[in-house]
């Protein structure tokens, strides 16, 4: 692999090694109770379908709602912590690297440099959370918004602040 | 200068026009159709002229009602009847100004000036039907402002040559006269036409009578003339299914050239000191000029014909879009040894013999082939179990075809690295080259699935502006070692932008940039 002509910085060690930083713990929950609303209208119908077919003779009840129940659990309780898990991201001098996803893994690199801009979100749950959302739009057609949630608000907002200084000296 | 114009008079009866041409297929069909009896011949005429009075007086007050303004800073239109909407952009906002003149406006000297900013879809700006040299003149006037805005970038332009003085003439890099166009018109090979009429069909099905879908009515036909066929001899059968297929042939060779020579009839590309201009078309005649420094990256595509007989294409990706496409098109049909000037023209190179070229893992080649023949395999398996014998041998030979169609393919699916570009080369018997520039990429992504996770391979995905550019199934610990570098050069470059004044390259990024910004 050619990279002579690419000095690397001597504060930036090649970063795919590198430990992640993990998420804000309130994430989980978010993801949780984001999963359980998610699902309360899939419990409600199911529920609805078994009391439609209630009267028909040979129809075991809970054959329905059983299942859809048992399903909802595990998106409740056990995904959220799973995908928790998976995320992380790491910020160093110049770069974002945020790594997401359970099965179809990704892990995306922005330089800074390469910010059109900044935006701090936070939803009505992610508000009720402390945590908010960092995304970093770039002019790649490719990854033209890298999203990175579950940070703690401050945290969001200092971040915001460090990547827009780092454009405002780029660009003098 | 600062007070608002407005586009040529004329355009009104171009609108008018227009607003008959839309109703002039209706009025055919009232005309030919059972609806309204013996007077439709007059309903017809009666559709036609109140399309064409109120088409005149439409687009009288749509005209009355726009003005654009050629400020300081940037152009300002103002249109709308009841609504008002003023838009105004800045110049060095504007990525390209493309002239565009069909066949009707071209007869009347007109032109429609296209402002690209970039951001895509049907957002950008456009005047329609100023007069030839108010376009021209307007197109300049774009170009020196634009440049008085960014001095200080323009005049370390490394890419342009030090040509001076009148910026849209320049050296012709790439031209195809009529030789050209018939042969690159014999390799477009189309059978469009067919669809055309399909849809014509359906639309004579739609508003008369007949009716297209119903099968009697075709069967009658096909059973009338299958007694003739039949009652000719073999030799004829076979003489008359030759004949039909050369028909077929006959009309996809004419379908294409006649495409061609409409599309790229004059085609020539230009290097100035602003850019590339590009001229093509027959009865549409476009102007189009994109700035050197704006190309993103190159596509160098083929077709499974024209590759055997050493013809490529080239295309610019850049944040401007040329009618409806991605990128502009260059060279549609040229040898590489053409191309390379163009190549070189744009401040980049291709691969030479010293590159390292890297193939694509070897597990996912092997896992591509089994998945592209998995589903003819469980065909096969079912034919084998619930069909009669030898059926399942159709589905179990197309299998052994996808499998070794992607093992071939693999041959071809390449990506090389150096110093300044990235380049990456796939497809099966006709390779699609990309280069992109390093500097210009604005993320780097490494995907995995769940099969590439468990075989250890990786996509990774580069951010470019304008276009994409993926390379498929390399080697997880490859993908990494591509990331740091490219990462690298992303960032070397941001360092010496700390001291430096702006780069060209990187003002390019930024201000392209924040054209898809202002326009969102």
């Amino acid at each position: 692999m050619d990279k002579s002509s690419a000095p690397t910085p001597v504060d930036q060690p090649s970063d795919d090694e590198g430990e992640l930083t993990r998420l804000h713990p309130n994430y989980a929950h978010a993801l949780r109770v984001q999963a359980a609303l998610t699902a309360i209208p899939f419990l409600i119908g199911s529920l609805v379908l078994e009391t439609a077919f209630r009267d028909q003779a040979a129809f075991p009840s809970g054959i329905i709602a059983g299942p859809v129940l048992l399903i909802a659990l595990a998106l409740i309780i056990r995904i959220p912590a799973r995908r928790y898990h998976a995320r992380g991201y790491q910020i160093s001098a110049d770069r974002l690297r945020v790594v997401r996803g359970l099965l179809w893994r990704s892990d995306t690199v922005v330089p800074f440099s390469r910010v059109q801009h900044i935006d701090v979100h936070q939803g009505p749950l992610e508000r009720f959370f402390g945590i908010a959302t960092l995304t970093l739009h770039t002019a790649g057609n490719h990854n033209a918004s890298v999203a990175l949630p579950g940070l703690e608000e401050a945290l969001a907002r200092e971040m915001r602040e460090e990547i827009r200084a780092h454009i405002r000296r780029e660009s003098l | 200068m600062i007070q608002p114009q407005r586009t040529a008079p004329i355009s009104v009866v171009l609108g008018a026009i227009g607003s008959i041409r839309s109703a002039i297929i209706p009025a055919i069909a009232v005309a030919f159709s059972g609806i309204g009896g013996a007077g439709r011949m007059l309903v017809a005429i009666g559709v036609v002229v109140a399309a064409a009075i109120i088409g005149t007086l439409f687009s009288y007050i749509a005209w009355r009602r726009l003005t654009y303004t050629i400020g300081e800073q940037d152009i300002r239109v103002e249109s709308g009847v009841l609504s008002r909407s003023a838009r105004s952009v800045p110049y060095e906002r504007i990525q390209d100004v493309s002239l565009e003149a069909k066949l009707l406006p071209r007869l009347l000297g007109l032109v429609a000036v296209k402002f690209e900013t970039g951001a895509g879809g049907g957002e950008d700006l456009a005047l329609t039907y100023l007069t030839a040299a108010e376009g021209e003149r307007l197109r300049r006037l774009v170009r020196e402002r634009r440049d008085d805005g960014q001095q200080a970038a323009t005049s370390t332009d490394p890419a342009a040559p030090s040509t001076s003085g009148d910026a849209d003439e320049g050296d012709v890099l790439f031209a195809m006269g009529p030789r050209r166009l018939l042969r690159f018109g014999l390799f477009e090979f189309s059978l469009a036409v067919f669809a055309v009429l399909g849809g014509l069909l359906q639309y004579v099905d739609m508003v008369t009578d007949i009716d297209i879908w119903n099968g009697d009515l075709w069967r009658g036909w096909l059973e009338e003339q299958g007694t003739i066929i039949a009652s000719l001899g073999p030799y004829a059968q076979a003489a008359g299914a030759t004949a039909g297929l050369f028909g077929l042939a006959l009309i996809g060779l004419a379908t294409g050239i006649l495409r061609t020579f409409a599309r790229d009839w004059g085609f020539t590309l230009t290097r100035s000191a602003r850019g590339f201009r590009r001229q093509r078309g027959l009865f549409t005649r476009t102007d189009v000029v994109m700035p050197a420094h704006r190309v993103q990256a190159l596509v160098i595509g083929t077709g499974f014909m024209r590759y055997r007989f050493g013809w490529h294409g080239l295309s610019f990706v850049s944040l401007a879009q040329d009618a409806g496409n991605e990128s502009h098109v260059v060279a549609p049909f040229a040898q590489m040894d053409e191309i390379a000037p163009i190549v070189a023209a744009a401040g980049f190179h291709l691969p030479d013999e010293r590159i390292n070229w890297h193939r694509a893992s070897r597990r996912h080649r092997d896992d591509t082939a089994i998945i592209s023949a998995l589903p003819f395999v469980v065909a096969a398996i079912l034919g084998a179990v619930l069909a009669p014998l030898g059926v399942a041998l159709i589905p179990l030979g197309l299998a052994v075809v996808m499998a070794g169609a992607q093992l071939y393919a693999w041959e071809f699916r390449r990506h090389a690295i150096d110093p300044e570009q990235i380049f990456s080369t796939t497809g099966l018997m006709s390779p699609t080259s990309r280069i992109a520039t390093r500097q210009k990429l604005h993320s780097v992504e490494i995907a995995q699935g769940p099969l590439a996770r468990w075989r250890g391979y990786a996509t990774v995905h580069l951010g470019l502006a304008g276009g994409s550019f993926s390379i498929p199934g390399i080697p997880l610990k490859t993908a990494r070692i591509l990331r740091v570098s490219i990462l690298d050069t992303i960032a070397a470059t941001d360092y010496s932008q700390i001291d430096a004044p702006l780069d060209q390259a990187f003002n390019t990024d930024q201000s392209g940039l924040a054209a898809n910004l202002a326009a969102t």
